[in-house]
């Protein structure tokens, strides 16, 4: 899993082929923190056929709001740079992650 | 496989890492069991100014800090994972979880309650684009931007506060004709001069055009009359922040012990009515729902959860 900031984000995700999964997230986001494992376990997993990243929003709270989130945690899949889904907030869980990663594998 | 401990505690906000310090200081075999964030709401909340002893900087998330590293200290084992099954039945009450089933001779469940939805035209598709139940994850957003806050109470107007620090403009929606929360809190936001204030209001609808949220329209429950809010075009969003009470998360215990609507009827010790199953903090039927009275549930439990493993009781 790398991370991503305002800087590299265009080329990392938007300019990258293939599905890419940004983890939104921010050091003052309890929840965000607490998922976050699972999403590193979850990189592992589907290493070979998702891309994954994180993004620490504190540091471009501009690029989030442009990418359409306002809430932590949000979880966006991207496919050849198109946002394709998305899931935030209580519903931003391992296992919901896994099944949007899957239904658009 | 199955795992067997002394005591299985689900949830670990302020009021089961009280059970677990307890619990693993009485040298019983302590597993504690967490869906999400370690810490609950006290977590995601920013001032604990009333807990006695937080003074000064503590925060939620330091304040639970220490308690997760006292409880370690106390051989408390923890695991994140969700619950979605009890038996509460035999001897061994059985827990299972998404990734592995657990038993133990006694079960404290700490699983607390979530913010209750305000149930308005928009909600779900807005939340995480506008709408929000948690300050301390979201409030950065709205930097120089407006926000406004539905709710009255101690939470809103003590989250309201800290949104402040951030958003250009604060305005309460409330329901009532007047806040609810302690005259204190009350005072500061009067005081503030990015507040204003909407009573008698319910939010009616949240909209927006861009997938973001940029439209709020309220009902005044007196007159009917609807009022619309639009974001500044140059801002193009508003953030809208909702703390109107919680409801417990009790669903998975449902037919297996004493519910009232949700909440879990206990005694003074913190039992239900099911021998060696305890509840403690804001899950159970209580008058006060504070850091310090779930903290000391958990510590009332732990000692009858012990007495009852023993055969004491």
């Amino acid at each position: 899993m790398i991370a991503v900031n305002k800087e590299t984000f265009q080329a990392e995700v938007k300019d990258t082929g293939g599905l890419v999964l940004v983890d939104f997230w921010s050091e003052s986001c309890e929840s965000c923190k607490a998922l976050m494992p699972d999403v590193e376990a979850l990189a592992e997993k589907y290493a070979t056929q998702v891309k994954f990243a994180k993004l620490d929003v504190a540091k471009a709270r501009r690029l989030a709001i442009g990418e359409k989130v306002l809430g932590l945690p949000t979880i966006v899949l991207y496919k050849d740079g198109e946002k394709i889904d998305e899931v935030n907030k209580d519903d931003a869980t391992a296992g919901n992650i896994e099944a949007m990663i899957q239904k658009n594998l | 496989m199955e795992k067997t401990y002394d005591v299985v505690i689900i949830g670990a906000g302020p009021a089961g890492l009280a059970a677990g310090i307890y619990s693993g200081r009485s040298l019983l075999k302590t597993l504690i069991i967490e869906r999400s964030k370690t810490g609950g709401q006290a977590v995601v909340t920013n001032e604990i100014d009333n807990y006695p002893g937080a003074e000064g900087e503590e925060t939620g998330p330091t304040l639970i800090a220490k308690m997760v590293k006292q409880a370690e200290h106390f051989g408390v084992e923890r695991v994140a994972d969700e619950v979605v099954d009890v038996d509460f039945e035999g001897d061994l009450k059985k827990v299972t979880c998404n990734k592995g089933e657990y038993q133990a001779k006694a079960v404290i469940i700490a699983s607390g309650a979530f913010p209750r939805l305000m149930g308005c035209r928009g909600e779900a598709e807005f939340t995480a684009k506008g709408v929000s139940y948690c300050a301390t994850c979201d409030a950065a957003f709205f930097e120089e931007l407006e926000v406004y806050v539905v709710g009255g109470g101690d939470s809103a107007i003590q989250e309201a506060l800290f949104i402040a620090r951030f958003a250009r403009k604060i305005t309460i929606i409330q329901n009532l004709p007047e806040l609810t929360a302690a005259k204190s809190m009350q005072k500061k936001a009067f005081d503030n001069p990015k507040f204003s204030f909407v009573y008698n209001s319910v939010v009616e609808e949240v909209k927006g055009e861009s997938g973001l949220l940029d439209t709020i329209i309220i009902k005044n429950e007196q007159t009917g009359e609807l009022t619309e809010f639009n974001a500044d075009p140059e801002d193009g969003t508003f953030g809208l922040f909702v703390f109107i009470g919680l409801v417990p998360r009790t669903d998975v215990f449902e037919g297996k012990i004493a519910m009232d609507r949700g909440y879990i009827p206990t005694d003074e010790n913190m039992r239900t009515n099911v021998p060696g199953v305890y509840a403690v903090g804001d899950c159970r039927i209580k008058p006060l729902r504070q850091v310090v009275t779930a903290a000391a549930d958990g510590a009332i439990a732990a000692v009858h959860a012990e007495k009852y493993i023993e055969g004491g009781e």
